[in-house]
């Protein structure tokens, strides 16, 4: 930035005009819309999240099987695994 | 009963695409609706940053907005050194919510629909981000399956739950997607072929009750419009934070 002094001006100005508009307007409407748009992006993701590990473990499961002829003891080990790991995936995208 | 029946799949199907030409080169309608998304994202920013103005008109006012979404996103999820990513999550962002919106038109075809699509792109940013895990951490990157504050006999236990969890990702990343866009566009088919049906079964009374379906079908546009805009957003948010995960291991 060759107008380095110009810039900071108007950085100032702008900062004391966005102090002057929180002033008017408070924040807590901003705020509400802010955790609505957040319930609204859990409330899209959480669902696959929980199947998809299930999915996965099961698939493992299921190549394990294959792989040492040991139908069907790997896939109903790995359910609960899944289930877990989709329970883990839920309070990972809840924190 | 014969007359008009619900096929609420057909819409979904490739054709090849540029007349005869695609055919010859398996270029389908989906690839069609694909350079169509990237060409217009590139006539949006062509128009909107042609005039460079200090303050911005319409077009660019469009692209300023789309930009600082993206950027705000990129440095909020991953950190000050999001922005080395900013150009990908953007590239992803702008594919993903344009191929949404112009499938939504008639005689468009929602190339999101498609689970080969989707789990393509869910896949290269799965692989991209463990990618730069190894990058960033090296083998240190296995630590990130290692929970901690744990004990050790728990281990056993929780790494293969954490791996699951990590592998994953791509399922759900590209699922969500997909699987939201085809409910949508399943349910527009299913309720207008629900017109075609009183119209048939019904003759005139049929036809007047078929506005209902007509007016659940423009409340489902909305909807379906708020779909495609959130659905791009949290498959934007999730890359940033798959990245966040590989470079602070947290």
């Amino acid at each position: 930035m060759k107008d380095g002094r110009d810039n900071a001006a108007f950085e100032a100005r702008l900062e004391a005009a966005e102090q002057a508009a929180k002033a008017e307007r408070p924040e807590t409407a901003q705020k509400q819309a802010g955790s609505a748009q957040r319930a609204i992006e859990l409330a899209m993701r959480l669902g696959v999240e929980m199947v998809a590990a299930m999915v996965i473990a099961v698939v493992i499961g299921w190549g394990l099987d294959k792989l040492f002829h040991t139908k069907p003891w790997f896939m109903i080990l790995m359910v609960p695994v899944g289930l877990v790991a989709g329970v883990r995936n839920l309070l990972r995208a809840m924190g | 009963m014969a007359g008009p029946t619900i096929n609420a799949l057909e819409q979904f199907s490739l054709t090849p695409g540029l007349g005869g030409l695609g055919k010859a080169i398996d270029f389908s309608n989906s690839n069609e609706a694909m350079l169509a998304a990237a060409a217009i994202i590139t006539l949006i920013f062509g128009a909107g940053l042609k005039a460079r103005a200090l303050v911005p008109g319409r077009a660019q006012a469009l692209v300023e907005l789309l930009y600082e979404f993206v950027r705000n996103m990129c440095v909020d999820t991953i950190g000050e050194e999001g922005l080395r990513f900013f150009p990908l999550v953007f590239t992803i962002f702008a594919f993903i919510l344009i191929g949404n919106l112009i499938g939504l038109f008639p005689y468009f075809f929602a190339f999101t629909s498609h689970i080969a699509v989707t789990l393509a792109l869910a896949l290269f940013v799965f692989l991209f981000s463990t990618g730069v895990g190894f990058y960033t951490h090296g083998f240190k990157f296995f630590t990130f399956f290692v929970p901690s504050g744990v004990p050790g006999w728990l281990l056993p236990l929780l790494v293969p739950i954490e791996i699951i969890s990590y592998l994953s990702r791509p399922v759900s990343l590209s699922v969500r997607l997909f699987a939201n866009m085809t409910a949508g566009h399943v349910m527009w088919e299913v309720f207008a072929g629900f017109m075609l049906l009183l119209t048939a079964s019904f003759g005139i009374f049929g036809a007047f009750a078929s506005v209902v379906p007509l007016g659940l079908n423009v409340a489902l546009a909305a909807l379906e419009l708020l779909v495609a805009g959130l659905q791009a957003y949290v498959f934007a948010i999730l890359t940033c934070l798959y990245l966040h995960d590989a470079v602070h291991m947290h």
